[in-house]
């Protein structure tokens, strides 16, 4: 595997929550190494550990033992300016709730990273409209985020995810809170980014079937890595 | 984040709660207005003294009178002096006058006058007579009061029609206030120039007596107080009717007198000479100084106004401080979204700050608006009936840099309120903020 392929790589990364006897350890020693273009399935119960890894992993908290490593050099050397950086340019996120703006349009929903990003009003209405487009919701652009259907949210929320062309889309529990047929809608968009935008996709869920579809999952269990290989 | 954008975002922001929003904008607003009104009312007195002054202030010529004792409520009364000299001809200088002269006040004898004469840069020293007429008649209109302004000998009249008085001339002259017209029976200023009246004046035993004189000119009032003014001959005439009959016993006094300098002394030179003077236990006092002590009286009443204003101001500061940190609590999980995405922490800082600012601008724009729109109209009300005694005062002024200034320093208020909010926002950990509960 070509070094220059590997994206984000975790070195036996640890975190834990609380201090002295309320102590928790969330996660305790994973290593993990992401190449451009797969797809990773991060699954286990709920508690092991999973939402904890993908934070570290988009760089959204730092671990507190391990190394975790961007483009080959270790997190804790970047600036915050930075990690900022990566986060608006490089990665796109599906949380696991939608986290719309519910009073804001649709459209300035979807624009919200090329907005942090600084990008000229008009370019960011066109790509904006592009990625709505893409999710057939560009005539939703003009609505409430609030009035949309749970189905819609969530699809605003990837064209929000892929509105900055990341290299890649962090998604925690993508499907988790829509029907099996929506999430099915969901999961295709995504593996379709992946396939022919090649968007590294690190998704975490408990659906079996959806982490199936994924080149490789990570089964967590209390903050460690059981086995990895293909589904059970 | 662009700069166009942190900024239309934090508008945006503020009118995401319009009613909390509003009711924070009211506090600033009620700050902003009562500021604007006040340092209008500043501007519109200063700019009015300032005229007055260089319209009826001579220059080289100093009031003067005994000095005060400061202290008398705390020391009790002074001993009694039998010898010492009151001030006679048994008048009340300037009823309203501005030097706050009456009988009572120990008074200048012919050795102060002296002694006044004697200092060096003192070219000519008088006494200002007082004269108390019984009454004014034109034609045959009636019988009015007449009231006699002392400050003729110190100041220019700020004339309405007719011309100056003068006081070499021997003929009898006097300028009375506009406000007589009507009630003496003219018909406007211009026909009251040039006419003759009667003065009614009773000796020292009660005796009434008349002189005629002709109304040079019709004058407006000014802060010097209002009344008739009299040249010196008639002054003089009125001065001995009224002493006649007198008791030669009776220790001569006078309340006040005029002292004359050099007109082209310099601000200090004339400073250093009040010094001598006021060393010597005499109170000299310009025109340009009676005329500034209305400045200190009105910059007390702005000044108590301001501070109603400051502390209304510190509330609504409170009030955003308040309003602010309820909307980081709502936008909690917005917050923390955007930090995930990237934005910041110096960027959220400015979103919140700035939307501080704007609600701060609200409130002063508002304010100052309001305060334009109710006290323009209201001040060219109040000059045409209360103030309209004294023309070329326009009580409230809205000079465009003082308004700047109060919204300069009400955004600035705001700025430091949304610090504390701002800060706590910009300090969130995304993570907390989007862990679902
Ligand atoms: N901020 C925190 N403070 C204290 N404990 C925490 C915190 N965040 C996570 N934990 C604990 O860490 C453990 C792992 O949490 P995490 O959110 O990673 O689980 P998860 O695998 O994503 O679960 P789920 O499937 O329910 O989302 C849990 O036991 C949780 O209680
Ligand atoms: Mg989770």
């Amino acid at each position: 595997m070509a070094h220059v392929n590997l994206i984000l790589e975790a070195q036996d990364i640890a975190k834990s929550y609380g201090q002295g006897s309320s102590k928790f350890d969330a996660l305790s020693g994973v290593s993990l190494a992401v190449t451009a273009g797969e797809s990773i399935a991060i699954i286990g119960k709920s508690g092991s550990g999973k939402s904890t890894l993908m934070h570290l992993l988009a760089l959204l908290d730092e671990p507190d033992g391990g190394h975790l490593l961007v483009h080959g050099k270790d997190a804790v050397t970047f600036k915050k300016n930075e990690l900022n950086r990566f986060r608006n340019e490089d990665f796109g996120f599906v949380f696991q709730q939608f986290f719309l703006i519910p009073n804001a349009t649709v459209l300035d929903n979807v624009m919200l990273p090329l907005t942090i990003a600084g990008v000229g009003a008009r370019e960011r209405r066109e790509r904006g409209m592009a990625a709505l487009e893409q999710l057939e919701l560009a005539d939703k652009a003009k609505s409430k985020a609030i009035n949309l259907s749970g189905g819609q949210k969530q699809r605003v929320v990837i064209a929000r995810a892929l509105v900055n062309n990341p290299k890649v889309i962090f998604a925690d529990e993508p499907t988790g809170n829509l029907d099996s047929a929506t999430g099915l809608v969901v999961e295709d968009i995504l593996f379709k980014l992946n396939r022919e935008k090649g968007i590294t996709l690190i998704i975490v869920t408990h659906d079996a079937d959806l982490a199936a579809r994924c080149d490789r999952q990570i089964f967590m269990r209390d903050g460690r890595e059981e086995t990895t290989g293909t589904a059970k | 984040m662009r700069i166009q954008d942190v900024v239309a975002s934090a508008v945006r922001n503020s009118f995401r709660n319009k009613l909390r929003t509003t009711l924070t904008v009211i506090a600033i607003f009620i700050g902003a207005f009562t500021l604007t009104i006040t340092s209008a009312i500043g501007t519109g007195v200063s700019d009015y003294i300032d005229t007055q002054v260089t319209a009826i202030g001579t220059p080289g010529i100093f009031t003067i009178s005994k000095a005060t004792t400061p202290g008398i409520v705390s020391t009790g009364p002074a001993t009694y002096d039998p010898n010492a000299a009151v001030s006679s001809g048994g008048s009340v200088i300037g009823p309203n006058g501005p030097t706050g002269l009456n009988g009572s006040l120990p008074a200048l004898s012919k050795e102060d006058l002296a002694t006044i004469g004697a200092v060096p840069g003192i070219t000519a020293v008088n006494p200002l007579i007082a004269v108390t007429a019984d009454y004014i008649q034109y034609a045959n209109n009636g019988t009015y009061k007449l009231r006699v302004n002392t400050n003729a000998a110190i100041s220019k009249a700020s004339l309405a029609a007719g011309a100056q008085l003068d006081n070499s001339t021997a003929d009898y002259q006097l300028l009375i206030p506009n406000t007589y017209l009507e009630n003496l029976g003219y018909t406007d200023a211009v026909s009251a120039a040039g006419s003759v009246v009667t003065i009614g004046i009773k000796d020292y035993q009660r005796v009434a007596h008349t002189v005629t004189a002709t109304v040079v000119g019709v004058q407006n009032d000014t802060l010097l107080g209002s009344g008739a003014e009299l040249n010196t001959a008639l002054l003089n005439e009125l001065d001995s009717i009224q002493n006649s009959g007198k008791p030669a016993t009776t220790a001569e006094g006078y309340s006040a007198a005029t002292a004359n300098f050099d007109p082209a002394l310099s601000a200090t030179d004339v400073q250093v000479l009040q010094k001598t003077l006021a060393d010597s236990g005499y109170s000299a006092k310009t025109v340009a100084d009676q005329i500034g002590t209305f400045q200190a009286v009105i910059d007390g009443i702005v000044g108590v106004l301001n501070a109603f204003a400051g502390i209304a101001l510190l509330a609504a500061g409170f009030g955003i401080i308040n309003t602010l940190l309820m909307s980081v609590q709502e936008r909690t999980r917005e917050i923390g979204l955007m930090k995930a995405m990237g934005m910041g922490s110096g960027a959220i800082y400015a979103l919140f700050s700035l939307e501080a600012v704007f609600i701060g601008f609200l409130g002063s724009a508002i304010g100052a608006l309001v305060a334009i729109g109710i006290g323009t109209p209201l001040s060219s009300f109040l000059s045409t009936t209360v103030l309209s005694g004294l023309p070329g005062l326009n009580i409230l002024q809205f000079a465009p840099a003082s308004i700047a200034t109060i919204m300069g320093i009400v955004m600035f208020i705001a700025f430091v309120a949304g610090t504390l909010p701002a800060s706590k926002a910009a300090r969130q950990n995304p993570i907390e903020a989007l862990r679902y509960e």
